[in-house]
């Protein structure tokens, strides 16, 4: 789960983290009226859940009202790289001396955390690597001994700050930096992130450390110890990969028109490239995962042919603990009674194959399909798509 | 030899009073594993599939000299019996459970590390020898024994190339399911180390997808380690970048992780990739033809 800056910042603030005062807008309006409360100059900041949001425009420095007012109804109307733009975060404007970059995240080679500083923040990690490691840190975090005091330090003397630098309350910057290190560690494990990063995390012209931005991943197989986040996740979930989600299903939607199911990620994944590899294109990814009940492949159908763009649909079911009789029954039950008006083609191989095959050829759907292998099913998938109106449609028109 | 188990493994199941626990339990003594003990706290003293039920492990490894825990329990409770099993002496645990959290895998596998506990798993099939000993929920029936041993991220895709080999009357030394987060347990380099080891194995197919860079390291390590003839089958190469292709550790992140770099670094090593699952057979039948012929 992604959270947004603002959703971000409010746990940043929760955990110590210093943060700009801000308000969320959703309107001009409310927009004029939280630069208001705060004081101009302001920073209109579009909430996408995208990079690139200072590059498409998303991102603007305002002096007066009548500017924050225009700033927000523009950026209200963007989309960004394929997002829409909800609300906008109206922030205080500081000035800055110095952008960093700091980063937790989950290292699948370390199996575990990995803390990430770079003392040149805006620019390509792998860059800083190159032209100057000095200025950077990577170290692992030990899952169960968490971050140590060395690791602390070592990012604090990688940022090369001026010993004298100190904030407006006195507070040395180096210990700004120590503790921000330390907090956002503390929120990464608490909060069961699986990335928590501030780019940039900069040094004020007063001294003082700040998180200009927050990037935040929430691992949701962990949404159920955040009783909070998991709410806000089911709240905002109204789309096709939502409601395949609630079905138990794994879903995504691609830009084909041969629609899929599978039992198992992998052998779904495998026919999606078999049938590029044919010259047919898939309309989705859907994964029916282990059994086989009728109304969970009714609503896997209901989603996958939902768009109105699938012109022919593949079943493709490698039975291993599954019965491919089970699922065979399930699928007739549902072709049966609803009005699938594509060509179908299915494909049952392994446990109870043969006994799945005879209940299908059984039904005698019209327009259903029972191909002797996948190769053939995937061929047989490509041509149905190829010409709708072929001998395996169902259209009447 | 096979790797990892054998006919001498002595199996125990966690949560084996549950449905799935009590069903794979049956099924894996039906393939042949020596099943000694199950563990369900607060069920102890029952009998499930002739063996005796225990309240924890430590007792059941105690009483039966169980070396091997599969565990059957749900996603909130997995990491508490992982480490418990490990504490209790287990050699091999083997995970079963889908959705674990990142950070109770995190902690589980560096406990398991510390203490030389080796993992299978989670949110995969578990293992198999086939006729010997069954770690999971593999239907034994697709399996056949031989000389080839198979390390997979992806269950079902497992079972559809172990069905060709069968068909095509190349059996299996070992087959590993590695399961599909991002954080697991043995991977391909493990079980190329061990398959390089093991007299049985004549050769090893390893099955890959999108995300993470397992492919690639372990294309290395065959370079410089490995002398069996080594074959690979990828899926994912359709996958948007940034979408979870379902297994949680399936994602194409930025332009890292994609199947066409997986091949394309196989390939570099001298791998043959399979374009589609049947086609590991042909690839593996002239693998091995060279081999034997030289």
């Amino acid at each position: 789960m992604d959270l947004l800056e603002h959703r971000g910042k409010s746990l940043f603030a929760g955990a110590g983290l210093p943060v700009l005062a801000s308000r969320l807008a959703l309107s001009p309006e409310e927009a004029q009226a939280a630069a208001g409360e705060l004081g101009l100059p302001v920073v209109v900041k579009a909430q996408a859940k995208t990079g690139g949001r200072g590059k498409a425009g998303g991102i603007r420095v305002c002096a007066t009202e009548v500017e924050v007012a225009s700033a927000t109804a523009d950026i209200l109307a963007m989309t960004i790289r394929g997002h829409g733009v909800s609300c906008v975060l109206v922030e205080e404007a500081v000035e800055i001396a110095r952008e960093l970059y700091l980063a937790i995240s989950s290292s699948r080679a370390q199996r575990g955390p990995l803390l990430i500083f770079s003392a040149e923040g805006g620019v390509d990690i792998e860059e800083v690597a190159r032209r100057h490691p000095a200025a950077l840190v990577r170290t692992p975090v030990d899952p169960l001994l968490g971050l140590c005091d060395y690791q602390v330090r070592d990012v604090v003397a990688a940022a090369a700050l001026d010993p004298e630098l100190a904030g407006p309350d006195g507070t040395p910057a180096k210990q700004s930096l120590g503790g921000v290190v330390r907090s956002l560690w503390r929120l990464y494990r608490d909060s069961d992130a699986t990335l928590c990063e501030i780019n940039p995390l900069v040094i004020t012209t007063f001294g003082e450390v700040v998180c200009l931005d927050s990037k935040v991943t929430i691992d949701d197989n962990a949404l159920y110890r955040h009783a909070e986040l998991k709410a806000e996740s089911d709240a905002g979930a109204e789309d096709r990969e939502a409601r395949a989600r609630k079905a138990g299903l794994a879903f995504v939607a691609l830009d084909g028109d041969i629609g899929v199911l599978g039992n198992g990620a992998g052998l779904v994944m495998s026919i999606i490239d078999q049938i590029a590899a044919a010259g047919g294109s898939a309309a989705d990814f859907c994964d029916l995962g282990g059994g086989a009940r009728a109304e969970v492949v009714a609503a896997a159908l209901d989603v996958i042919l939902s768009t109105g763009t699938v012109s022919a649909l593949l079943v493709s079911i490698f039975g291993g603990i599954t019965r491919c009789d089970e699922v065979a029954r399930g699928l007739v039950q549902v072709l049966g009674q609803s009005s699938v008006d594509v060509p179908v083609v299915v494909r049952l191989d392994g446990n109870a194959a043969f006994e799945g095959r005879a209940v299908l050829a059984e039904a005698r759907l019209p327009g259903l399909t029972v191909a002797a292998s996948a190769a053939e099913a995937v061929r047989l998938a490509v041509a149905a798509a190829a010409s709708p109106a072929g001998p395996d449609t169902r259209r009447e028109d | 030899m096979a790797i990892l188990i054998d006919e001498h493994s002595r199996v125990l199941v966690q949560g084996i009073t549950g449905r799935e626990g009590a069903l794979h339990a049956a099924r894996m003594r039906a393939a042949g594993t020596d099943l000694v003990a199950g563990v369900s706290p607060g069920k102890g003293g029952q009998t499930v599939e002739g063996a005796p039920v225990f309240d924890a492990v430590a007792p059941a490894v105690a009483a039966t000299g169980a070396d091997v825990a599969v565990l059957f329990v749900p996603a909130r409770f997995a990491r508490d019996a992982m480490l418990e099993a490990a504490d209790a002496g287990i050699r091999l645990v083997v995970c079963v459970t889908e959705g674990i959290p990142v950070r109770d895998m995190a902690e589980v596998t560096a406990h398991l590390s510390r203490r030389g506990c080796a993992l299978v798993g989670p949110n995969g099939p578990g293992l198999i020898t086939p006729r010997r000993c069954s770690a999971g929920i593999m239907p034994a029936d697709v399996f056949a024994p031989g000389a080839v041993g198979l390390i997979s991220r992806s269950g079902t895709l497992t079972y559809e190339v172990v069905h060709e080999l069968t068909q095509a009357g190349i059996g299996q030394s070992t087959v590993v399911g590695m399961g599909g987060d991002p954080i697991h347990g043995v991977g391909f380099l493990e079980c190329l180390e061990l398959f390089e080891a093991d007299d049985e194995t004549e050769a090893v197919v390893l099955i890959g997808e999108i995300g993470g860079n397992d492919e690639e390291r372990a294309a290395e390590y065959v370079r410089e380690h490995v002398s069996r003839p080594v074959v690979a089958y990828i899926a994912g190469f359709g996958a948007p970048p940034g979408k979870r292709m379902g297994h949680a550790g399936a994602i194409v992140e930025g332009s890292s992780g994609t199947a066409a770099e997986k091949k394309a670094a196989l390939e570099a090593a001298g791998i043959p990739v399979a374009s589609a699952p049947a086609d590991v057979v042909p690839l593996l039948q002239a693998q091995l033809e060279t081999r034997r012929s030289s």
